[in-house]
């Protein structure tokens, strides 16, 4: 037998897929060689899911060819994909809610009729040990905040003894303690044989784990490099085809007065556990305060407070004046409060238009003789999409719109209102450069303009770049207020629970 | 009363609340297992009419021709209907993505017509109604007093209560199928995105429970009646819809319904008989009452499955 190099794990070429009008791959070269971890860069809309839904089966090019370890393929459904040794961990959560984490993980999984719940648990434990993820197999997913949720997804891809890995954003969720878990663990499975590829708008993580990038913009390969060959701002370059700055806050905007109160609210998480503990926080106007902390210590239930869509146990919520302890979201709208929930495909419609979604939250506004007013409802969507530099047409439906693209319309959405307080969860997770940058510029006009703004964020690098002070959450409690020059490491300490001396 | 007629009035409801409640148990399990899938088949009417009918008619012509296992071969030809029924709906529902209101009312009108137009084609217009020697009751407590009374049941009885709700349960909540049923049911793109076949898996989930439906229908031709008449299901269908909801998609807690459906029914037939001063409509319409009340109460929040009504389509 004569020797030959290994062919590579997998090897997609010319692969070309269409949605209508748009071409999301145009003829994309892509190949992932064997024990490597391959990042797949490029902006919202990039064509970076498309490809690799084509590879694990969920979508079918319409030209192009695959080979798996040098041979050709064809991949019908994910279940060939999974015979082939392919994992996904998907965008959005391809979890069923009601169920447990093993059930979760073992579908579609299983041997035999009989699912031996019991043996099935300790595997996935062990699985979880072995992988470091730390979950609770007989935990229900529905659960789980969204960082544990995301872990299940990593461990049922893990789990199947995939030996190509895809990642499709799996840090958008993580924390940065959490990130480097994962990182460990893939580079203990890399060595093992594991390839991977790794989708992720954050440059130092690319920079940090992987050993080769493939750029893509427009739905077009620009340039593959490897790692150790470039640098983030050439990564970037390449991205958006322009330098790219970042964000610079202007002077201190801050007024006297307090718009959002928080005096000793508490509440309840969906279990019924106390997850904000006597929680008092004042945001001035023109002021970002930025809350921060490891995922899962309240702040989800925090911002629905103010939401107004999780009642409080106890405490008054005072916002531009009005009280809106308790009140729904209606009321906590008409106070002035603007809200941008962590989950953006929860904050909108997903089947209706763009403009159906930009008119909802005030429908009474579109209304003519009783009847919804559908050219005014068209006209004031092209006024906010121009005006939000928003890449959609009014009669897209908003499920289809990229991640950048949907976070817009919620901002604008929200922002057109020139809302007295804003409650902000998440802003920028799963948003490439350059529309991360345009949310942040946003959130500073807002500030300059005199709004009082909460910040939520699992982003530390997002709460250090835009708060004018810090409030660090752990366990549902305050654990002090800092500024934004604070020793990282104290920052890190009072996230960790640990009190300010 | 004296304790005598009082004992006899208990035991009677007691075994009347066993047997109005074996269809409903045999139905309302197929379609907690249709509904789990994501599937609201409102086929059930329709299907447990076609059961009762096929397994009748089947049953009749075997008699005829002198085979004695003719009750099971109707039984068996009933559930062949039921699956067939299935696959149509599963054809409408889950291949060709119509609405699902709209396919089971569909099935259920096709399922009616069929049976009387089939009565008509297998039976003529006779004056003397057909009939077959229906399943016998036997009791497992042998003569004992009351137990061996209300326990004088059909083998079609004693299956649904103590092998049908078990075996049930059992497959839906530890079993490979189960899982799947109930994860394409909650969340298809993650079953899909798991390696499920959603449509496989669904269509599986439709012909069991369209299956059981037709068992439940042929129950009433084939055991209580012996006989197949136009109004032999009355509505059975819609309140096994409305027990499913009631037992929150669950078969043990679907069961408790069905008994507590056939306690009503079985006690307002008594009543009847007690001669109180009112319309006998009115003894009638208590087991619906009942069951909307019920379902009011118990179905207030009630965890829906997550694709309920949502036909699955891979973008
Ligand atoms: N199911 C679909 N139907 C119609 N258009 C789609 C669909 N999926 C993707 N698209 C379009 O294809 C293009 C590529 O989308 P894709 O999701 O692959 O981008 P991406 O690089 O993963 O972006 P992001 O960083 O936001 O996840 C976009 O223009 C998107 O709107
Ligand atoms: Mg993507």
């Amino acid at each position: 037998m004569s020797f030959s190099i290994a062919s590579p794990a997998v090897e997609m070429r010319h692969i070309t897929k269409r949605f209508g009008p748009v071409i999301a791959n145009d003829s994309v070269d892509f190949t992932l060689e064997r024990q490597e971890i391959h990042a797949l860069l490029g902006e919202n809309g990039a064509g970076k899911t498309t490809l690799m839904r084509i590879l694990y089966g969920l979508y079918h090019a319409d030209d192009g060819e695959i080979r798996i370890k040098g041979e050709p393929v064809t991949i019908h459904s994910p279940k060939d994909a999974i015979a082939r040794g392919i994992g996904m961990v998907t965008q959005h959560f391809a979890l069923a809610a009601p169920l447990s984490v093993t059930e979760n993980v073992i579908l579609g999984y299983t041997e035999g009729f009989r699912l031996g719940l019991p043996d099935a648990r300790l595997r996935v434990a062990e699985a979880a040990q072995r992988f470091g993820i730390l979950v609770d197999p007989e935990a229900l997913v529905k659960d789980l905040s969204v960082g544990q949720r995301q872990r299940v997804e990593i461990l049922k891809a893990l789990y199947r003894n995939a030996d190509v890995l895809i990642l499709d954003e799996p840090t958008a969720v993580l924390t940065p303690q959490e990130v480097e878990q994962l990182f460990e663990g893939l580079r203990r499975l890399q060595a093992q044989g594991l390839s991977v590829v790794f989708i992720s708008h954050k440059l130092h993580e690319v920079m940090d784990i992987t050993d080769r990038v493939t750029v893509l913009r427009g739905g077009r390969v620009v340039g593959v490099v490897p790692t150790a060959h470039t640098t983030q701002s050439e990564l970037a370059r390449m991205m958006v085809g322009r330098p790219t700055y970042g964000v610079s806050k202007p002077d201190a905007a801050r007024r006297e007065d307090v718009l959002l109160r928080l005096e000793n609210v508490c509440a309840e998480d969906n279990q019924g556990l106390p997850a904000l503990k006597n929680v008092s926080l004042n945001v001035h106007a023109g002021e970002i305060l930025g809350l921060a902390g490891v995922s899962g210590n309240g702040q989800r239930e925090l911002a629905q407070v103010l939401e107004g869509v999780r009642s409080c146990t106890g405490g008054r919520v005072i916002a531009n004046g009005h009280d809106i302890t308790n009140a729904g979201p209606d009321k906590v709208m008409a106070a002035g409060v603007g809200r941008i929930p962590e989950d953006r495909h929860e904050s909108v419609v997903a089947e209706m238009t763009v403009a159906q979604n930009m008119a909802l939250e005030h429908l009474d506004e579109f209304v003519r003789n009783g009847m919804l007013d559908k050219r005014r409802i068209r006209e004031h969507a092209e006024a906010l999409i121009e005006a939000y530099q928003i890449k959609a047409r009014p009669d897209d439906i908003i499920r289809t719109l990229s991640g950048g693209n949907m976070q817009k319309v919620i901002l604008a959405r929200v922002l057109e209102r020139n809302p007295a307080v804003l409650v902000v969860a998440q802003p920028t997770r799963g948003l490439d450069v350059g529309a991360t940058e345009y949310v942040r510029q946003k959130l500073l006009e807002q500030r300059q303009r005199g709004a009082a703004i909460l910040l939520i964020s699992e982003d530390l690098d997002e709460i250090l770049e835009l708060s004018d002070r810090i409030a660090v959450i752990y366990e549902g409690e305050i654990m002090g207020v800092v500024s934004p020059d604070v020793d990282i490491e104290h920052l890190g300490l009072l996230m960790s629970g640990v009190h300010q001396t | 009363m004296d304790q005598a007629v009082w004992l006899t009035f208990l035991v009677g409801v007691l075994a009347a609340t066993l047997r109005v409640a074996t269809p409903l148990v045999w139905a309302s399990i197929g379609e907690v297992y249709t509904e789990r899938a994501g599937i609201l088949n409102l086929g059930i009417e329709g299907t447990m009419f076609l059961g009762a009918f096929v397994g009748f008619a089947v049953a009749a012509r075997a008699s005829d021709a002198g085979f004695g296992g003719y009750l099971w071969l109707g039984l068996l030809a009933a559930m062949a209907a039921g699956v067939l029924m299935a696959l149509l709906m599963g054809l409408l529902s889950v291949t060709l993505g119509v609405n699902q209101h709209v396919s089971g009312l569909g099935v259920t009108l096709l399922g009616i017509a069929l049976s009387l137009f089939g009565f008509r084609l297998v039976f003529g217009e006779s004056s003397v109604l057909p009939s077959v020697e229906p399943f016998g009751q036997f009791s497992i407590f042998g003569d004992l007093p009351i137990v061996g009374q209300v326990f004088k049941q059909y083998l079609l009885t004693y299956i649904a209560f103590l092998i049908l709700v078990p075996v049930a349960w059992w497959v839906l909540y530890r079993s490979s199928f189960g899982l799947n049923v109930r994860a394409v049911g909650e969340n298809p793109e993650a079953a899909d995105a798991a390696g499920v076949d959603v449509y496989r898996t669904r269509y599986a989930a439709l012909a069991i429970g369209g299956a059981l439906m037709a068992v439940g229908g042929a129950f009433l031709s084939l055991a209580q009646l012996g006989a197949f008449s136009p109004g032999i299901i009355a509505g059975r269908g819609w309140v096994c819809i409305a027990l499913v909801i009631f037992a929150r998609w669950d078969p043990v807690r679907a069961t408790l319904g069905a008994l507590l459906f056939g306690a009503v029914f079985a006690l307002q037939l008594r009543l009847q008989t007690l001669g109180f001063d009112l319309p006998f409509e009115a003894f009638l319409a208590l087991p619906y009452l009942v069951t909307i009340l019920a379902l009011a109460i118990a179905g207030r929040n009630a965890p829906y499955p997550g694709a309920y009504l949502k036909p699955y389509r891979r973008e």
